[in-house]
């Protein structure tokens, strides 16, 4: 049962989910940052908004140290191909991780003078991060090529992706706030929704049309009718989500919770349509995850170990999420 | 002479050196504020938590520059270093993973909790959450300095076509250096973390606080440190005993012996010349360097020459292991002169309180030379024995390399200039808030959280 035919596609499965995860999770800080208003006259809403990520932000960004850990670990042939090609986007990536992780401890500690500036590095910071996303995860999709036509969709993965964590922050701040500061982020999340809408559709035509193989795959018959429903319920989750959107909020704030699980499931079958586009390859094309497993007793140290902690750290996580429940409120070390 | 060699290993020093400073301090200060919090939840005098809260936002802020930094560390290997991961994959992936797994998460979901939960927690949970970041930053340093101490003595491993497999786990973690490291390490954290609280606590005190918080810290950490100070001395040398039984090469470069010899001497300094293969300008105490080596007067001390071409730069080895001892050497005197003052009731004057602050970050700079000490003095290996580390670089253009590095290197200037003026803010800030507020004192307050009572000797706590 465990061995060499299933391990990588158990650790493939597993690094799929942390992507999974940390999409959901730091994809709703990351656009919190992003939606950061930068007028003058905002500071609370901006103390707001960052309150309602502040618990959480280090422990969302674990699960992309855990992916790429796993990618390290599980696939090293793949991770040093990948990490090859993507040398830019990558250190792009991490300058913007850095900055965004640090002014968020600075702006609340810094002179009153300088958080004006620490929140403005925020918001670049978590627009660099995510841009940088988009961009690798579009090169992932143009098995890494730099050419003109290529580096164009790489932009528009980057573009997507953007407007995704936005409208994923948007409703995370529904959730999270109330009273004016909620009202526009449901203004945000409409519009935000749209834009993402527009990004799916066209990130869904062009992967196909470039991939010989994913269109085969997709428009295999009589497969076609079934996997067609992912993208018709993600469709459905679109408009559902916008209807919803246009009647919040409403009294006693029912229904908060709404759209942030919508976009959850909009993720999610995002995911597993790029999952079925490649899968069993991890470098499109050019590596399946048997061939870019490391050795069998390698995976089992780790299989075995994963198997006991991560029930383990699902349990704390949701601990540490019922503790900070409901609105936020402003930010203090106590 | 900047190849991508050259230049990746410029990068990834820059990296590790710049991300080891915020552990270092938090792996201590996480046990140190779980002191305060338990004797704050014991006695119940409010001044212990007064030290909580100012050092826990400290140790907030040196936690998220320890995240980012770290984050960039783990797409290193890929970016960087491809043939490690491709020869010695099979040892270091677990050991990484496991450290994601047993303690990234454990540190950083319980954070939330202990920073910001004091309000929707019970007390006894906050302690909680508090001891489990505690236990999540020692963990990671267990299974990094696991992984480190195995490229420096490997074991436990065999080779099959030019890459490693394991043959004994157990043999892998214990291998022959790594109890010495982890001890050597995490009493180093201790030690950076009290001259790091002292230096601190005294700026406030030369500035004029005249509250009981700032005093109470320094004591308990001036106490600390004179436990520490003399312990890492015994630990060093123990560590010291264990290179030379496993890396002679590197013992040679750190005492600057050229020829094998007797007897050799301590160079308290010299400048060692890789050219000419000798040393000048010395000056050292006769076969003390055996002495300490070897606990005999003519003990024999393999020198550079029995190594030559396997050997690694000697000058920097030679260097950064004087100032690792020098700066130990000062902490040991600083630390039982003014916890002797201490115990006898003298509060420090001011040319101490400055000394204190100018000591503020003497563990980061001995810690630094210590790891320059080690890992430029596993040089020219990556893995000793196993592989080199030319032959792990990657083929990236040396352009790219050059570009992150150069960014690199100003984004860790830009971040630790503001590290260190937001603690200078920090600290005056504090000068000027109240001893307790209202609140806190107020039965029903709950600014406190901790159903704190006031106490009627609020003014004294028992003991430091």
């Amino acid at each position: 049962m465990i061995n060499e035919e299933t391990l990588p596609i158990i650790f493939i499965g597993l690094m799929g989910l942390s992507v999974l995860i940390y999409a959901i999770l730091d994809g709703y800080d990351l656009g919190v940052g992003i939606l950061l208003p930068m007028g003058a006259d905002q500071e609370n809403d901006r103390d707001i908004m960052i309150a309602s990520i502040g618990p959480f932000w280090d422990a969302n960004e674990t699960w992309l140290v855990l992916a790429v850990g796993l990618m390290l670990i599980a696939f090293p042939a793949a991770h040093s191909l990948a990490f090859y090609h993507l040398y830019i986007p990558v250190f792009i990536l991490l300058v913007g991780l850095i900055v965004r992780g640090v002014s968020f401890d600075f702006r609340a500690k810094a002179a009153v003078d300088f958080k004006h500036t620490w929140d403005w590095l925020f918001k670049l910071g978590s627009l660099l991060t995510t841009l940088a996303q988009g961009f690798m995860l579009g090169q992932f999709v143009m098995g890494f090529s730099y050419t003109p036509a290529s580096i164009a969709f790489c932009l528009l993965s980057a573009f997507g992706v953007t407007v995704a964590y936005s409208y994923l922050g948007a409703a995370w701040l529904i959730m999270k706030t109330e009273d004016e500061l909620q009202s526009k982020s449901i203004r945000w999340a409409l519009w935000c929704g749209r834009l993402a809408l527009i990004g799916v559709i066209a990130v869904s035509i062009v992967n196909p049309m470039i991939n010989s193989e994913v269109y085969s795959r997709w428009f295999a018959m009589p497969l076609v009718m079934f996997v067609l429903l992912i993208p018709t319920v993600c469709f459905l989750a679109f408009v559902w989500n916008d209807l919803l959107l246009r009647r919040l909020p409403k009294p006693n704030d029912r229904y908060c919770y709404g759209p942030f699980l919508l976009v959850v499931v909009i993720f999610t079958l995002c995911f597993i349509g790029l999952a079925f586009s490649f899968f069993p390859y991890i470098i499109p094309n050019e590596l399946t995850v048997w061939e870019a497993a490391s050795d069998v007793e390698t995976l089992k140290v780790i299989f075995y170990g994963a198997v006991v902690v991560i029930p383990i750290i699902l349990m704390y996580t949701i601990f540490a999420y019922r503790v900070f429940h409901g609105k936020a409120t402003s930010l203090r070390y106590h | 002479m900047l190849d991508t060699l050259m230049l990746s290993r410029m990068q990834f020093a820059a990296n590790i050196s710049f991300h080891i400073l915020f552990p270092t301090i938090n792996i201590a200060l996480c046990w140190v504020l779980l002191y305060f919090k338990v004797k704050h939840d014991r006695t119940q005098n409010p001044v212990w938590m007064r030290i909580y809260r100012f050092w826990v936002k400290v140790f907030a802020l040196s936690f998220a520059m320890g995240v980012v930094s770290g984050i960039t560390m783990s797409f290193q290997f890929g970016t960087n270093w491809p043939g490690y991961m491709e020869t010695v994959g099979n040892i270091a992936g677990p050991l990484l993973g496991y450290e994601v797994l047993t303690a990234f998460f454990l540190e950083a979901t319980f954070l939330g909790v202990m920073l910001f939960g004091i309000n929707r927690v019970s007390s006894r949970v906050h302690t909680f959450s508090t001891l489990m970041v505690a236990i999540g930053t020692s963990f990671s340093a267990f299974w990094i300095l696991a992984l480190d101490s195995w490229m420096q003595t490997p074991a436990g491993f065999e080779m099959r076509d030019g890459v490693a497999y394991v043959t004994s786990w157990w043999d892998v973690i214990f291998n022959p250096s790594f109890p010495y490291r982890l001890a050597h390490m995490l009493i180093a954290s201790g030690l950076t973390t009290a001259f790091f609280i002292a230096g601190i606590s005294a700026y406030r005190l030369r500035k004029g606080d005249t509250k009981l918080a700032p005093k109470v810290a320094l004591k308990t950490a001036l106490y600390m440190a004179a436990v520490l100070a003399p312990l890492q001395a015994f630990v060093g040398d123990l560590h010291g005993l264990n290179t030379l039984e496993h890396q002679p090469q590197k013992v040679a470069a750190m005492e600057g012996v050229w020829e094998t010899q007797e007897g050799a001497p301590l160079l308290l300094f010299a400048i060692p010349d890789e050219e000419s293969r000798e040393n000048h300008f010395e000056i050292g105490i006769p076969k003390l360097a055996s002495l300490i080596l070897t606990h005999e007067m003519d003990g024999e001390i393999k020198g550079l020459n029995d190594f030559e071409g396997d050997h690694p730069p000697v000058k920097a080895v030679f260097f950064s292991f004087r100032v690792m001892v020098g700066i130990g050497v000062v902490m040991i005197i600083v630390a039982w002169y003014f916890s002797y003052l201490t115990y006898k009731n003298k509060s420090l004057v001011r040319w101490q309180l400055r000394t204190l602050e100018i000591l503020t970050f003497s563990g980061w700079v001995a810690v630094l030379a210590g790891w320059y000490v080690t890992e430029i003095g596993r040089q020219p290996w990556l893995v000793t024995g196993v592989l080199a580390t030319a032959d792990a670089v990657t083929t990236q253009p040396t352009g790219n390399v050059l570009a992150s590095f150069i960014t690199y290197l100003c984004v860790y200037a830009g971040l630790l200039w503001a590290y260190i003026h937001t603690l200078r803010v920090m600290a005056r800030k504090s000068i000027t808030v109240e001893e307790f507020e209202t609140k806190e004192l107020s039965p029903t307050g709950n600014t406190l959280a901790n159903n704190a009572t006031p106490n009627k000797h609020a003014t004294e706590p028992q003991g430091a």
